[in-house]
């Protein structure tokens, strides 16, 4: 048994619901108990879908158990078959169904539907939602594909390749998908199809009549393309254009694959110049955490050190499937992978390196938001703000424009980090009003966070334990505490840490004003 | 039975007179709420020094992350101890690693006086029994905290129920009352603000000692004994009540407090009992009681002569649709409960217009097909459905709003009738 607090991904069942939701055309009957159905706020609250998910769960109940589960699993898939008419049908279990063992496969096999049923075996006591709805768009794919599909000869028509992985309740699938569709748009390569988001059980049918796929979220769509690579010999882009560099290789990646000329993707991004320009100067060597899925997780770190210049003091993923992608990119940056989807062992960790951003997950940003370090988020989990009503992509040129915006912005600018420090003891411009543009930083805010989906019951305050800064007070002498009064507060509470650190390193009872400054200079940098 | 058998109409059997019976529609097809584990998102704020260990899956895991809205809180008290492929495969003893997940808790929150284990689906399936486990645990942690354990499982408890089953395994704990004197006591996990309106009413009446249960400390729950008389806040606790009778206490029938006319019969049924004069009853409730019903009538204008269409959610819909029809003038189309209690519902049950479709259970697409043909002005459901009947170009209230928000009482009526006028207002005004 695993203690778990939060969970960075759900069950495979909810994968295998990202792949159904995002397709049309598909229908999936999961044998699971009522509460199960809580799924589909995922998709109509946090992600706002119009529609409900394509989805009937039989809910079955303790009085049905050992006589008639398989009963209802026919009827239901019956019934669904009857209502939605699909082009193809899903079937599996949810964790309590998986044991009860009622062979969701045999039972829809024997009612010969007259759609093509792919049986789902996703084992939830091993396996998490990334897994499956990798699996189930693999498995998707393997039954309705034809096999006898090949590309047209090159001659006389444009290149043209699958742009797989974009799944419902993805981080910023949806932008990033047209981003994508429009790079490859101006380099002159046609999309065959995109999938699963948008695609039909007949679209996956033709997925071997395209030259070449572009992977796009390995998470989702690496098991589909080797499959894809073995039956089809279509070779597989594997960049994953987050990023300027990023972008700019996985055009040339693009290109070789299609034997074009890259130079007509323009290159549309203002990240260079905004990153060059000298109020971005600030932006030096800032200590930035990196924690979400693997894929995200490594395009970021390009992203902060190569392009925005900051120092990646820290890089992990949650999903153990990637574990050793990232292992390799944080030996790029000489830092300690972190793979873990245990929270307060990642909590414990950015509070150790005390960073100077966090990119992260929405766990992260509560992590961040709790120890009063800015962070940005940049990967699943999501929660309804990841779903902005602007276009917001990831990927592409656009996608390095809103990294920088999206990244820069949680940290205090440049010049008011100098105008805070001068103009400190102004009393109309207290610690406590927090930068001009930061509402997120304001020093008030110790509550919940409105975040939910759902009503958050507001009459019942949080009470999480106190902010780290509040610790250990009484070792400091009081001049020395007045001095640290004059830091500003954005500074303050890593000042504060490190030279209790210092102090406890040095074996000093009481932090005086030497102890401070002492503390200041062995940390400089 | 299957989703697609023929709808059974059944017969209420308990209702007084025969006059009175509604027509219930019951179903037992595909359901569309959330599972009993959902009451802790609400459970842990109430009790302040208890913490909720579910013993489940990775889905009971997320249905709690996503019921509570994303990481609100940095540390609930609440988790998940998730069962995985070696416990299952008996390479683990499922009894051993629940000690150790409760050790380390137990070990990191020294503040937990009462710790529920929580069963679920898979843990129910697999026949680990969690009372055992308790009883264990609690004699291995004897002085430092009390271990007990009751079913949140979607395959035994629908929603609210979850609560239902965690008062109810409280109520075997509870000390004997021996004083002799009567005491009354409130039963239901309300928001705190409202009970201590209702402590500070009910004092103003002259009835004491009044006791709470669920109280807010693990070490004051309430005693109970033959001269408790009880009082029940929310219609879904069933078995609470159950389990309060048979240590001899006895329920006192009411409305339920919602609305100006509920909370003064449900008031009044305690002052009946007490022995509390009629003149003292009507002097002490009539400010609050006026103060109800001018908040009512603000969103009244709007709502009265509305159509409204209760999908089953939480038990409250037959006593919030009989506020509603009574108090603001709205039409039930159909109200629909996940379970119907006949005996504590029985009152409610007269109030409602005569021939209102009541249906119990559910199966879901059959019922949007009736809310589909039925266009009322305003469907009360969960947030599974909410978006997609919106974009259907239907009006709804997400129903898990009237579990989370302060409802009930004189001073939350007119915010209870706000709740179902506002989207209909939001509607209206926008021109987008
Ligand atoms: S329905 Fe059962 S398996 Fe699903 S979340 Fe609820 S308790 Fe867990
Ligand atoms: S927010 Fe205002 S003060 Fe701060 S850097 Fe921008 S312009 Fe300057």
């Amino acid at each position: 048994m695993q203690l778990t607090v939060w969970t960075y991904e759900g069950p495979p069942h909810v994968g295998a619901m990202r792949i159904a939701t995002a397709m049309q055309g598909v229908h999936y009957l999961l044998h699971a108990p009522q509460g199960d159905t809580y799924a589909d706020l995922l998709f109509t609250m946090i992600e706002r879908r119009g529609k409900r998910p394509p989805v009937t769960y039989t809910t079955f109940q303790a009085r049905d158990l050992g006589k008639d589960t398989a009963d209802l699993f026919q009827t239901a898939a019956r019934d669904a078959y009857a209502r939605f008419q699909p082009q193809a049908m899903l079937v599996g279990a949810s964790c309590t169904a998986e044991l009860i063992q009622d062979d969701p496969a045999g039972l829809a096999e024997a009612l010969r539907l007259p759609c093509p049923v792919v049986a789902l075996e996703l084992p939830s006591y091993q396996r998490k939602e990334n897994w499956g709805a990798a699996e189930t768009f693999y498995q998707l794919v393997r039954t309705l594909a034809d096999k006898d599909a090949r590309p047209t000869p090159r001659e006389g028509r444009r290149p043209r390749a699958n742009l797989l992985g974009p799944t419902a309740l993805g981080f910023r699938h949806r932008d990033d998908v047209i981003e994508v569709s429009r790079l490859l748009e101006t380099l002159g390569v046609d999309i065959a199809v995109t999938a699963p988001l948008g695609a039909t059980p007949a679209d996956l049918a033709h997925l071997g009549a395209a030259d070449f796929n572009i992977c796009l979220y390995p998470e989702i769509a690496d098991t589909t393309c080797r499959w894809l690579d073995k039956t089809f010999g279509q070779a597989t882009v594997r960049t994953v254009p987050i990023g300027h560099g990023a972008t700019r290789d996985f055009i040339a990646e693009v290109a070789a694959r299609a034997g074009i000329d890259p130079s007509h993707a323009l290159d549309t991004s203002n990240l260079p110049w905004w990153s060059r320009s000298v109020d971005s100067t600030y932006l030096t060597g800032k200590r930035v955490f990196i924690f979400g899925d693997a894929t995200h997780a490594i395009a970021a770190a390009r992203v902060a050190r190569d392009e925005l210049g900051f120092e990646v003091v820290g890089l992990g993923c949650y999903n153990r499937e990637f574990a050793r992608d990232l292992r390799a990119a944080a030996a790029l940056y000489a830092v300690e992978p972190l793979i873990t989807d245990d929270y307060l062992v990642i909590e414990d960790a950015i509070q150790a390196v005390q960073p100077e951003l966090v990119l992260g997950t929405q766990m992260e940003r509560h992590i961040a938001k709790r120890l009063r370090i800015p962070c940005a988020v940049i990967s699943a989990p999501v929660h309804v703000q990841d779903f902005p009503a602007r276009y917001s992509p990831q990927m592409g040129f656009e996608g390095a424009n809103v990294l920088f915006d999206s990244w820069v912005h949680p940290l205090v600018m440049g010049l008011e980090e100098h105008l805070l420090t001068m103009f400190r003891d102004d009393f109309e411009f207290s610690d406590a009003n927090g930068a001009s543009h930061l509402s997120v930083l304001s020093v008030a805010e110790t509550g919940p966070a409105s975040v939910s989906p759902a009503a958050v019951p507001l009459h019942h305050p949080a009470d999480g334990p106190p902010p780290p800064a509040a610790r250990g007070e009484d070792k400091w002498s009081a001049d020395a505490e007045r001095e640290l009064l004059k830091i500003p507060f954005f500074v303050r509470g890593k000042a504060r840490r490190n030279t209790e650190r210092f102090a406890a390193a040095q074996g000093v009872a009481t932090i005086t004003l030497d102890t401070l400054y002492d503390a200041k200079a062995h940390y400089a940098r | 039975m299957s989703p697609s058998a023929p709808l059974a109409i059944a017969r209420c059997a308990t209702a007084p007179h025969a006059a009175e019976r509604p027509p219930v529609l019951r179903e037992r097809g595909q359901r569309e709420v959330f599972c009993g584990l959902t009451g802790i998102v609400w459970l842990h704020r109430k009790i302040q020094d208890a913490f909720f260990l579910v013993v489940g899956s990775r889905t009971c895991a997320h249905l709690l992350q996503s019921a509570a809205g994303v990481m609100v809180f940095a540390e609930p008290r609440f988790a998940t101890a998730i069962i995985e492929e070696r416990d299952l495969a008996g390479m683990a003893d499922c009894n051993d690693e629940l000690d150790r997940v409760v050790d380390r808790l137990l070990s990191r929150r020294p503040d937990i006086k009462l710790l529920f284990l929580v069963g679920s689906c898979p843990s129910e399936v697999i026949k680990l029994d969690l009372s055992r486990a308790a009883a264990r645990l609690s004699n291995k942690h004897a002085g430092a905290t009390r271990i007990l354990a009751y079913s949140g499982s979607g395959i035994e408890t629908t929603f609210t129920e979850g609560e239902d089953a965690c008062l109810a395994a409280l109520v075997p704990d509870l000390p004997a009352d021996r004083s002799g004197a009567a005491s009354l006591l409130l039963v239901g996990a309300l928001p705190d603000v409202v009970e201590d309106q209702f402590l500070r009413l009910f004092a103003a009446l002259g009835i004491a000692p009044v006791h709470v249960l669920p109280a807010r400390r693990a070490g004051a729950m309430p005693p109970v004994g033959a001269n408790t008389r009880f009082l029940l806040a929310q219609p879904f606790l069933g078995e609470t009540a159950r389990a309060l009778e048979n240590r001899g206490a006895v329920r006192l029938d009411a409305l339920f407090p919602f609305g100006a006319d509920g909370t003064t019969d449900w008031l009044h049924a305690a002052a009946t009992a007490f022995g509390i004069e009629e003149m003292h009853f009507r002097r002490t409730v009539a400010k609050g009681r006026a103060r109800a019903k001018r908040a009512i009538a603000h969103a009244a204008d709007r709502l009265a002569g509305k159509r409204v269409f209760f999908l089953p959610d939480s038990q409250l819909e037959i006593p919030l649709a009989r506020f509603l029809a009574t108090e603001v003038g709205m039409v039930p189309v159909e109200v629909g409960t996940p379970y119907l209690h006949r005996a504590h519902l029985a009152r409610e049950l007269t109030r409602l217009p005569a021939g209102t479709p009541i249906s119990e259970g559910q199966d879901v697409d059959r019922q949007l097909d009736r809310v589909r043909a039925a266009r009322p002005d305003l469907t009360v459901c969960g947030l599974g459905l909410a978006n997609p009947l919106e974009a259907e170009g239907l009006t709804t209230k997400w129903a898990i709003e009237l579990v989370f928000a302060p409802i009930h009482g004189f001073d939350q009526a007119g915010d209870l009738a706000e709740l179902f006028a506002r989207p209909l207002r939001r509607r209206a005004g926008l021109t987008v």
